[in-house]
């Protein structure tokens, strides 16, 4: 393992991360606060209890995932189309580190940050309303895979991009819909049955009903499906990067 | 000498199908300058990418310090500096930033007073602090130049390194290039400046489509290639060339006042002698006599003009 160049990637990528921090953290804080207002205040006021839970606490693990999740593939994507585009990636292939290496610089930074944004967001809700963590271990679990798993997925599609409109393609097209049909503002139990079949395949109901759990100890789905659904996904994106960079696809001629 | 760099038939065809890389054979010794010269789309910089990991050669082998470039490329990249054709630098980053995160990547450990000794050398110490897109061009290649130097390579690729930079620059890059030569490194050099490679390249391969047409020691192949020309510079003017010196082709000047005669110094003899017994025998007064080196450039216009397999 060549550990100093997984440090100097991931130190890079941390700096870049530092020089725009108002930046970085100010966008999930303000959106989050839009959204318990909105949500949580306006809307909750007239939605009482969903499964025992305060609406205004019930919809803070899925603003949490949904931040999460919009921010480790934004910038796990950013961070390899970067130097892809101004063509720097020169470096990292005439370096002497093999892929694993390269994502595990990348893909790294790309979760701490999702992470520290996850945290923060986390306490910006603890000033809106009042919520308990049922089981913390499993809620840092959860929320540290998912920032691993999507940091992945980013830096897939960050080396699929070819331009700065695919690179917003993904996140805008896929992942959106799916964590906002995926049960991050109700309960899927809320849905018409023939509705809460179709959810079942969305993977992302996996990831926020788990992380709900943490938070209050209920479920749509059960705790183990939702691990599993995880651990396939970080499999089958880890794959996919290992075949990329076997093959050299769309970084080396 | 220690060979360090070894490529056997190397070859490369893009995907579109563009033939870049004709089975490339090229064996390079420890502590050598070579110059790689070649036209626009010769190979050069695909030859380059090749040995350094950018681009997958499609046949071929090659080997860096023993090791080979695909199964030991940790080994074979451990030895090797790069200083591209284009220049990527991340423009916002510190000057000092970029050139440390170069050496973490090649798995050396942080030395500032190293990263302190290689950006003075190349007169970017007062700007290590500087953000390097607000760094002219030039300025920027020097980055590109430390970059590759603050790992401490034994073999340095140097694509086109003085391609649009300015006078100081390139008599800097020579400077460099001859402290590290000292240090024993090995550079292979590409480039179109012919001065480039004849001031300070050791031996010079010549490429173009895709296939090396020669390698040759610098002070050889000037003396196989080279042609000589010699000018006589006469007292009075003379009106004709006399005819005992038209059987050597010399020519007249139109004023009449200095006659020029070219030889090939790879002949047996070169008649000068002859050529000036005949000269006095005329009655001719010299004032001065010259002799020049066609350069490398000419040999190598003619070089790719006959296409020497």
């Amino acid at each position: 393992m060549n550990f100093p160049a997984i440090w100097a990637i991931y130190v890079y990528e941390m700096k870049r991360f530092f020089r725009t921090l108002m930046e970085s953290l100010l966008s999930p804080v303000i959106s989050t606060s839009l959204y318990f207002v909105v949500f949580g205040a306006a809307i909750g006021s007239r939605i009482d209890q969903v499964e025992g839970v305060t609406y205004g606490a019930f919809i803070v693990p899925g603003l949490i995932m949904l931040s999460v999740m919009t921010q480790a593939i934004s910038n796990a994507s950013f961070g390899i189309y970067f130097p892809k585009f101004i063509g720097t990636i020169f470096e990292l292939l005439s370096a002497p580190i093999n892929f694993l290496e390269i994502v595990i610089g990348y893909v790294g930074a790309a979760a701490t940050k999702a992470l520290l944004i996850g945290v923060i967001i986390l306490i910006t809700a603890k000033l809106f309303v009042d919520i308990e963590v049922m089981h913390p271990g499993a809620m840092i679990a959860f929320l540290l895979l998912t920032c691993v798993s999507f940091s992945l997925f980013g830096f897939i599609i960050g080396i699929w991009s070819q331009n700065f409109q695919q690179l917003q393609l993904i996140p805008l097209l896929v992942i959106t819909p799916l964590v906002f049909l995926g049960g991050a503002f109700y309960s899927i139990s809320m849905l018409p049955p023939s509705w809460q079949t179709v959810t079942l395949f969305n993977p992302v109901v996996y990831l926020i009903s788990g992380f709900r759990w943490s938070f209050f100890g209920v479920s749509d789905v059960p705790v183990v499906a939702s691990l599993i659904a995880i651990g396939v996904f970080t499999a089958l994106c880890l794959g996919v990067i290992w075949w990329i960079f076997k093959t050299g696809y769309r970084i080396k001629s | 000498m220690r060979e360090i760099v070894k490529v056997e038939g190397l070859s490369k065809v893009y995907a579109g199908g563009f033939e870049a890389l004709k089975g490339v054979d090229l064996s390079i010794c420890e502590g050598e300058i070579l110059a790689l010269l070649g036209p626009n789309g010769a190979g050069k910089t695909t030859l380059i990418s090749a040995l350094c990991g950018i681009t997958s050669p499609t046949g071929g082998s090659a080997s860096i310090g023993g090791h080979d470039i695909i199964t030991g490329y940790r080994a074979a990249r451990r030895l090797v500096g790069l200083v591209p054709q284009e220049i990527a630098l991340e423009p916002f980053e510190l000057v000092i930033n970029t050139v440390r995160f170069s050496r973490g990547l090649f798995g050396k450990r942080r030395d500032d007073a190293l990263i302190e000794k290689i950006l003075r050398q190349l007169s970017l110490w007062d700007k290590r602090n500087a953000r390097t897109r607000e760094l002219s061009d030039a300025m920027k290649r020097r980055v590109l130049i430390a970059k590759a130097l603050c790992h401490e390579p034994r073999v340095l690729f140097l694509d086109e390194p003085t391609a649009g930079v300015d006078v100081e620059l390139r008599r800097d890059m020579w400077k460099i290039v001859e402290g590290l030569r000292a240090d024993g490194v090995t550079i292979i050099l590409t480039t179109h400046y012919i001065e480039e490679a004849e001031a300070i390249a050791d031996r010079i391969a010549v490429i173009d489509g895709g296939r090396i047409l020669l390698t040759e020691d610098k002070v050889t192949l000037m003396q196989q290639m080279g042609r000589k020309t010699l000018r006589i510079d006469l007292k009075e003017p003379a009106t004709a060339v006399p005819d005992a010196l038209k059987a050597y082709g010399v020519v007249l000047s139109e004023d009449g006042m200095h006659l020029t005669y070219t030889y090939d110094t790879r002949g047996e003899g070169t008649g000068i002698t002859r050529l000036l017994q005949a000269l006095s025998s005329e009655g001719l007064a010299l004032r001065d006599i010259q002799t020049t080196q066609s350069s490398l450039e000419e040999i190598f216009v003619g070089l790719i003009k006959e296409g020497v397999a």
